[in-house]
């Protein structure tokens, strides 16, 4: 349906087949037109709070170890991504990439950038600051600015991130954290008491 | 006189590394050296000749630095950044290599880094990219696989550690000198000199610049980059360009992201009897203001279709202060072709039944 009504929004592809570039049919690279970004940027509003929130459940998760190992992190990791995935889907819209970066970027997560920048803004902001690929998306970079700033540890976000490792796409990101605290604990424990 | 970047043994010669440099190139040289640096940026040919692109390359000769290669621009399909490179390296141009992470995988990438640097490019410039939408081809699969941070650092380590991101030793590492892009001129204003920050340490040696056109924001950038400390880590060439007429600019204004030009620009524009040369003379005009800035080290010159100002508009200004650059640099591997294509023309004729034969009875 090519001569179907275009929305507008992805730098508006009415207006640009209008120019008579040329503007293939039937796709739409503004994939979340209909999408409401409320919950989202209500998250990052209350970064403070959610910061706060996520280092006492990761004490939580972390005093459950014994449980994890008890029944097999390989057997727990489904429901537990199940769990994981819905609940930072609805906060944040996750994208379950398995390796979260929320506490470095304000709450806000970096995934829903459409060029999936995990190190800051393009420089195709907006002047509104929305993002350049998503007209009515505010983009994702300068709410994570503005949420690192409420934030204990924003200054995370300086930190220069690692590429993302695809292979852990759709794992459980509370998961991989506790294990790797469980076992940091055990060899700090370990050094202790050899030294 | 024989040039200051020059083989003492011989223009023909390869240069040779100096201490302290990441790569062999000129720009690197004449940047680490205090002198202004000029660098442009070659209009990509939509075509499969390669007198394209020198025709294209020739303007430049003697008014620049380095030549941007650019890797698809704008998203839009055009010969890409490592042909480019490929062609101006035989002929002896010092080109910038653009790296966009939207069309490319870290395998791609990391393949074509290394074959840059053999060709002989010293220099990379590591980009983002923009997205597919704005091209003409929005129905592409955007990569993103790394961004401009991570494609740094992997350059880097490739550079400095001879490793490839998985950790694979390099024989050889590719000895280049890195950029970045800066965009000063983008939302949000106070995390962008943080965002240098960030690039310099995952990397990045020289930096350009969106078009500047709002000289006081600039200032304003500038500000806070030097509290920062930063222009004394990296080299910052501002991105200027004429615009062609007030149209064009209220054009690219609204369709093209990351470029902000303010309502004074167009009014000025507007105003002008001669629209083109205002343009010219508008750039001119930023370029003397931008080169007093405290921590700028050179300019970039992007005239999209208008390339054949760029040595006007760079004589007029005066910023070479009478220096000129480098016209040819000599690939290192010239003098293995010249050997090659001589033993081709001395040797005897192949013979393709004896060749065949010998190799029947060697089994590997
Ligand atoms: S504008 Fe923001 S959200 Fe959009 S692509 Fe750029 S960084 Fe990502």
């Amino acid at each position: 349906m090519a001569d179907a009504v275009q929305k507008p929004g992805n730098a508006a592809p009415a207006k640009k087949a209008a120019t008579g570039a040329f503007t293939p049919a039937g796709v739409s690279p503004n994939r979340r037109s209909r999408h409401k970004y409320t919950i989202r940027l209500w998250a990052v509003r209350n970064s403070r709070f959610f910061e706060w929130f996520y280092h006492r459940f990761a004490e939580v998760f972390l005093l459950l170890h014994p449980v994890w190992k008890l029944f097999g992190y390989q057997r727990v990791e489904r429901p537990i991504t199940f769990v994981e995935k819905h609940v930072k889907g609805f906060l944040f819209d996750c994208r379950m990439c398995g390796q979260c970066a929320l506490s470095s970027t304000g709450m806000s997560c970096p995934m829903n950038c459409p060029k999936q920048l995990r190190n800051g803004p393009c420089g195709g902001v907006r002047a509104n600051g929305n993002c350049e690929v998503e007209p009515d998306m505010p983009c994702v970079w300068v709410q994570a600015w503005k949420g690192s700033q409420n934030m204990a540890k924003g200054d995370a976000i300086m930190n220069v991130q690692k590429p993302v490792n695809q292979s852990l796409r759709e794992t459980s990101s509370w998961l991989r954290v506790t294990a790797e605290a469980a076992a940091a604990r055990e060899t700090a424990a370990n050094a202790g008491k050899d030294a | 006189m024989a040039h200051l970047d020059e083989n003492p043994l011989g223009p023909h010669l390869p240069l040779d590394p100096l201490p302290g440099h990441s790569s062999m190139g000129r720009l690197e040289r004449v940047l680490r050296r205090g002198e202004f640096a000029v660098t442009t940026e070659l209009n990509p040919p939509d075509s499969a000749n390669p007198e394209d692109v020198y025709e294209r390359a020739a303007i430049f000769d003697g008014w620049v630095d380095g030549i941007n290669a650019v890797d698809a621009s704008g998203a839009n399909c055009h010969m890409s950044s490592v042909g480019i490179c490929a062609l101006l390296t035989r002929m002896g141009y010092a080109p910038i290599m653009q790296i966009a992470c939207r069309d490319k995988n870290r395998i791609a990438i990391q393949g074509d880094v290394l074959g840059a640097a053999a060709m002989g490019v010293c220099n990379i410039m590591c980009l983002t990219g923009d997205g597919v939408q704005a091209g003409d081809q929005p129905g592409a699969k955007p990569v993103f696989d790394l961004d401009c941070m991570s494609l740094l650092e992997t350059v880097r380590i490739m550079r400095d550690n001879s490793k490839f991101l998985s950790g694979r030793k390099l024989t050889t590492p590719p000895k280049v000198f890195l950029g970045a892009a800066i965009n000063p001129f983008a939302p949000p204003y106070d995390f962008r000199p943080y965002r240098l920050a960030k690039k310099i340490e995952a990397g990045a040696q020289f930096v350009q610049s969106q078009y500047c056109f709002d000289v006081p924001m600039f200032r304003e950038y500038m500000k806070k980059v030097r509290d920062l400390g930063l222009h004394e880590k990296c080299y910052i060439l501002v991105g200027v360009g004429p615009m062609a007429s007030a149209k064009t600019a209220k054009w690219i204004r609204s369709n093209v992201p990351g470029i902000h030009i303010p309502d004074s620009v167009i009014a000025r524009l507007e105003g002008a009897q001669d629209q083109k040369k205002e343009g010219k003379q508008l750039c001119i005009d930023i370029i003397n203001e931008v080169k007093e800035i405290e921590g700028v080290s050179g300019i970039h010159v992007m005239a999209y279709r208008q390339e054949e100002y760029v040595a006007e508009m760079v004589h007029d200004s005066g910023v070479l202060k009478g220096r000129q650059p480098w016209k040819r640099e000599p690939n290192p591997v010239d003098q293995l072709v010249a050997e090659r294509i001589e033993a081709a023309r001395s040797g005897q004729q192949q013979d393709q039944q004896q060749l065949a034969e010998k190799a029947a009875q060697h089994p590997h």
